[in-house]
This record gives structure tokens, sequence and C-alpha cells, in this order.
């Protein structure tokens, strides 16, 4: 992958979600903005995910959350993230993000204390599975920037329509 | 605000490529809110300013319009755009035309246009000049934000008729307060 300096990409979304709270001027709508943004990113970035991690098809949603934290991070935002948290059924886990590379330099005032400033990032994951064929739910359930001890994104497997998972015949 | 790490963290190019496409469709397809010129131009002068703040702290002031200038065009164009400006001309009285042949952020839409979404019907297809000046609303403001940070008051204009190349012409209006 061809890289650049991650202060300009890290400073133009900075910048963007400020405009978006002008814009809304209601932290929950931003919220609802990054994610859609960040779906429609997904939805286009799966094809150079799949290009150059040259993955196989992912057996399940485990394999497929393992490959987000693991090749996907890694690829785009040159960090990894641990996948924890996995409930017995296997259809939801949490990614930790330690390092995220898109709330360097920033600061949150008091009164957006519900801002989920990096929800862009949900929305690419939702946008990309859905690509390959798996609905999910992904929310940002801590984050750092509000004071939290880390940075975890919950996600949650609402369908799937791969071979193997037995989702299929219900 | 952090300090600045050590060594500069690096993400994949396609990252900003995704965010300034994703910017553009945005503000289009919004119905209600800000234009997409008014707001890509907030957002990018912002940008621009903080970028230039980094880049530029470590060096002299720049006293000379001319010096400003070639800063733009050498050290802050490889840092944001990946390669100098290839050419700057200028007219001596505070017109710069600069023109970078291979104009990084443009060059996937010269070659070819982002395929249309699944599920979603296609979109009437725009004129690729049309298209070409909403992805250019962005590195204006942040060339116009970058000039402002040195002092520079000035207009951004760019004209991308023979992609991938593009003539930015920046028409300096007066000195600004820094």
């Amino acid at each position: 992958m061809e890289t650049i300096n991650a202060e300009i990409f890290t400073l133009t979304y900075g910048s963007m979600v400020r405009q978006l709270i002008a814009d809304y001027e209601d932290v929950e709508e931003v919220n609802k903005q990054l994610d859609k943004m960040g779906y429609s990113i997904g939805q286009r970035l799966i094809d150079e995910f799949l290009a150059k991690s040259k993955t196989q098809r992912c057996a399940d949603f485990r394999d497929a959350a393992e490959k987000i934290a693991k090749v996907g991070f890694r690829m785009f935002l040159n960090v990894t993230a641990a996948v924890t948290g996995w409930n017995a059924e296997g259809t939801e886990c949490s990614l930790i993000l330690e390092d995220n590379p898109l709330a360097d330099f920033v600061e949150l005032p008091e009164q957006l204390a519900g801002l989920k400033y990096s929800n862009l990032l949900c929305g690419v994951i939702r946008g990309a599975l859905e690509m390959v064929n798996m609905e999910v739910e992904c929310t940002f359930v801590r984050d750092v920037l509000q004071g939290d001890d880390a940075n975890e994104m919950r996600l949650k497997l609402l369908s799937s329509s791969t071979e193997t998972y037995p989702f299929k015949d219900e | 605000m952090s300090a600045t790490p050590a060594a500069k963290r690096a993400v994949a190019e396609s990252c900003i490529d995704y965010l300034t496409l994703e910017l553009v469709n945005n503000y289009r397809r919004q119905l209600q809110g800000p234009p997409l010129q008014a707001a890509l131009d907030a957002i990018g002068e912002r940008v621009g300013r903080q970028l230039v703040e980094r880049y530029a702290k470590e060096r002299p002031p720049l006293l000379e319009q001319l010096d400003v200038m070639k800063f733009i065009c050498k050290e802050f164009w490889a840092e944001v755009f990946r390669k100098s400006v290839d050419n700057l001309r200028t007219n001596h009285r505070g017109t710069f035309v600069l023109r970078d042949t291979q104009f990084r952020w443009l060059t996937r839409l010269s070659q070819n246009q982002m395929p249309p979404q699944v599920g979603q019907p296609l979109p009437a297809p725009i004129p690729k000049a049309e298209l070409a000046a909403d992805y250019l609303v962005l590195p204006c403001a942040i060339v116009r934000g970058a000039l402002a940070g040195l002092g520079l008051e000035a207009s951004v204009t760019a004209d991308a008729t023979s992609l991938p190349q593009v003539d930015f012409t920046v028409v300096v209006r007066q000195v600004a307060a820094r």
C-alpha cells in the first residue's frame, strides 16, 4: 500500500467532524451522519481490501472479525485491533483499538459528551461486511476521547448468507 | 493538543481518497445544510492552516511573497499532494499559476470513475469537468488556508480541463495579519 503522513488524513477528518457539528448542531445527528458516510466508504473500500489483502473467503463471522482487526486495520490505518468479548453463539464481539489515528491531536469539549468522534469506522465496517453478505450492527461502546479506558467497538451479526453460517436454514 | 509523535505516523494513501470522495458525495446529495462549496471551503481552509502551522514552525518566517509561494510549491505540496509543483509562473503583481502535471488527488478521477454502488440506482452521469470542479474545492481551500497561515490572503482557483494536469491560480489580495 502507498502511504501518506497520517496528519493530513487525521486533520481532514477532524475538520470534517467540526463541519458536521456546525451543520447539524446535534451530536446524535452527527453520529448518524458519520456512520452513514463510513458506510458508503466501506462499500467501496472492500474491493481494495479483497484485492490487496489476497484474503480467502471468510469462513464465518469469527474469521471476518479477525480479518478486520488484524488485516483491515493494519492495511488502511496501520494499527491493529484486538478481538475480544465473544458471546457464546459467536455472533457478537468487540474490537479493541489501542491506538486510534483518527483521534490524534483531538480533545473534545464537555458539550460534545455524546459525540462518537470516530463513528465513521463503525460505518466502514458495516458497509464493507454488507458487501460480503454479512449484515452487522457496529457501535462505539467505549471511547478514549470520552474518558473511557479503551476504544471499543461492539460488533453484532444480524444475518449472514455465507454458506457455512448456521443462520442459513432458519 | 497532544505532542507530535517522534516518528511520523503513516496511513494508507487511499484513506484520504476515500474520505475526500465521500465528502464530495455527501455534500452533493445533501438537501439541507450548507452547499458543497461553502462546506468544503471551511473544511479545507482549517486543514490548510493547521498543516502549514506544523510544517513551517521549524523554519524562519517567510518574508517575501515569492518565498511563500516557493514554500507552498515545494515543501507543502510534497507533504500534502505527494510531489512538488512542476511549474510556477507569476506576473510579479500578485498572480501565480502553479501547474501540477499529475495532480495526485485527481489521478483516480482522471483514470476511471468509481463503480456504481450495488443495490442503488445508477446516478445520472456527471460531466467530468464538473465533477473535477467539485473535487477541487477542497484542495483549493487547503492551499488558501495554508497561504493565510503564512500571512497571505489570496483567492485560489483551479482549472482541470486537461486532467490529470491541474493549474492552480493564486491571486494574492493583500498581506493578511498573521
